[in-house]
């Protein structure tokens, strides 16, 4: 091996790459029953980035070489960069010694167009035939699929593949027009909704036959970029709804634009990176997938932003004082999701320990609420509650007021979030 | 107020309460102390492990907890956390002590702290499954030196054998001294002569021809992924104190 050599391509074809946030590693079944290499299952983060991303996938791109020119993109074909492209063999070494001493769960390859979809595909395909087949690798892989890449080909890589995506880029149609004009959005849907009908029919098929092979298992998931374009909240939210509901997409990314490039078309290179839009995009989409809330009591017509100082949940919770406040010993669990402050796990915990004695703030404290949001809307086992009449506003620069530093600082993305 | 001292094991923690229920011991405290140091103490007892006696409490446990309860309870004890061997025993007496199943009792103060103490274990596990970093040494052996804050390495051993079946491995805790070697069928628990396994020195003079090449890989790859623009310290540390660094590969 060319130590140089290819030190030098992994440092530009990661770079290339690490604008696309995705790096989930989970949601998979693959197990080692071939005492082979490997499992995805859990998802690990292996370490973190010094600006606090989980690293879990080996990110890289094959090549950079593109024939295309999407105005957001680094390897775009007028951007005057180095160019480097990597050999099958060499991802497949890379990724078999990073997964041996721990450093990863898998790979994430993507790539930029060489000569056509299929070509490139065919290449990304070959990488994960060749770990899967030759090296009984079992650990995750997540291929990107190039948009207008054949059905055959898409096929082939759900077999090998934990996870495929389709990056949309720009939440609107009209967005993606603007920033890459070689790029159509019906060769994005399109893939999206033959990986969805192959994965709901092979899904059926492996009901009836056990041995019949897993196809994608942890399905797939697409990215926006955010901030490059003039969007509000509303049309990303309800754009990444429809995915989800339409293309039974895993998860919906969204990725603050870096100002890399200059261009008329984009924001000014000094422009800062929409890290609390972000965070707070992310945050309304748990609430969409797991709390139960509908994409529009979270932005509407009256609402197409999201508040950036605090997060939707509270938001949500002061347009709304008429419901709260809530009995904490007797509402139902739906209800105590609803609550500022309080998570998933704490609202099962106090589901499980309510049927014991009826709870108080002591207690609530104790299972993880943060009662400094959660008590303007819940009552419990106590003669202390509030009482004065508060409007939503009061309540927010109450918060506000006690958490100021944490609240407007607060950039991080997914992971801790109510 | 009695103070109990006990060897340290599992068998030992259920003997101590099968004493304090035959004495009916209210106010005690439990210690582990070397069998030879016990003498310090006044108002000492000192527990003999007794099997027979810990069996029958095992089997009072079993009728009240669920198998994951007591499966937990004996993760618990067993990641030597200081000074925690009170709640174990309050939440144990707090078991008997009721009629009904309290596993998900959280307004009961042992019952919050076992299901803390676990968080913590569970915690260190997972970080352990993330942080390990294994280096290839030239017999083809990938070793990992480990520093838990409590002793998580048996919790380790099924993730790593599922994971990684078809290499040899050591994984090695440095503070408790003993480690767990995969052979590609079995593991064993080992301990290691100490001038041969943590001398980071050592370990570089036994490693593979490619060892090298793959952290310097490793560690380029860790620095391009970054995105300055992003930065953002107090997470990162958040995500990865710093007691951690020594063993990973990508922060020496
Ligand atoms: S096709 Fe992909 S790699 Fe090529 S310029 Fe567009 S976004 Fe970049």
């Amino acid at each position: 091996m060319n130590e140089e050599r290819i030190t030098e391509k992994l440092n530009i074809l990661a770079d290339a790459a690490k604008y696309d946030v995705s790096c989930a590693s989970s949601g998979s079944k693959r197990k080692n029953e071939n005492k082979g290499l490997g499992n995805a299952s859990n998802g690990i983060c292996h370490s973190y980035t010094e600006d606090g991303r989980c690293v879990s996938l080996l990110k890289i791109l094959l090549t950079n070489h593109c024939i295309f020119d999407c105005a957001y993109c680094v390897s775009r074909k007028n951007n005057d960069i180095k160019r480097a492209a990597f050999t099958v063999q060499e991802v497949v070494d890379l990724t078999i010694n990073f997964y041996r001493r721990n450093y990863i769960e898998g790979l994430f390859l993507s790539s930029g167009i060489f000569k056509d979809a299929d070509y490139t595909m065919e290449r990304l395909v070959r990488v994960a035939k060749k770990l899967r087949t030759e090296h009984k690798f079992n650990g995750y892989i997540h291929l990107k699929s190039i948009p207008g890449a054949s059905d055959e080909l898409m096929r082939e890589a759900g077999l090998y593949a934990d996870r495929l995506s389709v990056n949309l880029e720009m939440p609107t149609e009209a967005g993606l027009k603007l920033l890459a004009p070689d790029k159509n959005r019906q060769d994005m849907i399109d893939p999206m909704k033959f990986l969805k009908d192959e994965i709901i029919l092979r899904t059926e098929e492996k009901k009836l036959f056990k041995k019949a092979p897993m196809f994608a298992p942890a399905g797939q998931s697409t990215q926006v970029i955010i901030g490059a374009t003039p969007e509000d909240d509303q049309q990303i939210l309800q754009s990444a709804n429809y995915f989800y509901k339409n293309f039974n997409l895993k998860r919906v990314y969204y990725s603050g634009y870096v100002p890399v490039l200059a261009d008329q078309r984009l924001p000014d290179l000094n422009t800062s990176v929409p890290m609390v839009r972000e965070n707070r995009l992310y945050q309304a989409d748990w609430l969409m997938r797991f709390y139960g809330f509908h994409v529009n009591e979270i932005v509407n017509n009256q609402q197409p932003l999201l508040d950036l100082d605090i997060d939707p949940k509270l938001s949500w919770a002061i347009r709304n004082m008429q419901v709260f406040p809530i009995d904490i010993n007797k509402a139902d669990l739906q209800m105590i999701l609803r609550v500022p402050g309080i998570g998933l796990l704490s609202a099962q915990k106090i589901i499980g320990a309510r049927k014991f004695a009826k709870l108080s703030w002591e207690q609530l404290k104790k299972i993880g609420v943060a009662l400094n949001r959660a008590r303007y809307f819940i009552i419990c086992k106590s003669n202390e509650f509030e009482r004065r009449d508060l409007t939503g506003n009061n309540i927010k620069q109450f918060i506000l007021a006690e958490s100021q530093s944490k609240y407007i600082k607060n950039t991080q993305s997914q992971l801790s979030l109510f | 107020m009695y103070t109990l001292v006990y060897d340290g094991t599992f068998e030992g923690l259920l003997t101590a309460v099968f004493e304090i229920y035959e004495r009916k011991l209210f106010h005690v405290k439990l210690i582990k102390v070397e069998w030879r140091s016990g003498a310090m103490f006044e108002e000492v007892l000192q527990i003999i492990t007794d099997d027979k006696r810990a069996t029958r409490v095992l089997a009072g446990l079993r009728r009240k907890l669920s198998s994951a309860g007591v499966q937990r309870l004996y993760i618990a004890h067993m990641a030597e956390m200081v000074d925690e061997e009170s709640s174990i025993i309050g939440f144990i007496r707090y078991v008997f002590d009721t009629d009904v199943n309290v596993e998900e009792d959280y307004g009961n103060k042992y019952v919050m702290r076992l299901s803390e103490i676990l968080k913590m274990v569970r915690r260190e596990k997972h970080r352990m499954e993330a942080f390990i970093r294994f280096q290839k040494l030239a017999d083809e052996t990938y070793y990992a030196a480990i520093e838990p804050d409590f002793n998580v390495l048996p919790l380790l051993i099924r993730h790593f054998k599922n994971r990684y079946a078809d290499q040899k491995w050591i994984i090695y805790d440095i503070k408790r001294r003993y480690g767990i070697h995969y052979d590609l069928h079995d593991t064993q628990y080992i301990s290691l002569d100490f001038s041969d396994a943590s001398k980071p020195a050592d370990v570089i003079s036994a490693y593979s021809k490619d060892e090298k090449i793959y952290q310097h890989l490793w560690k380029n790859y860790f620095a391009s992924v970054n995105i300055v623009l992003r930065k953002n310290t107090k997470l990162h540390l958040r995500h990865i104190p710093k007691r951690y660094w020594r063993h990973l590969t990508e922060k020496i």
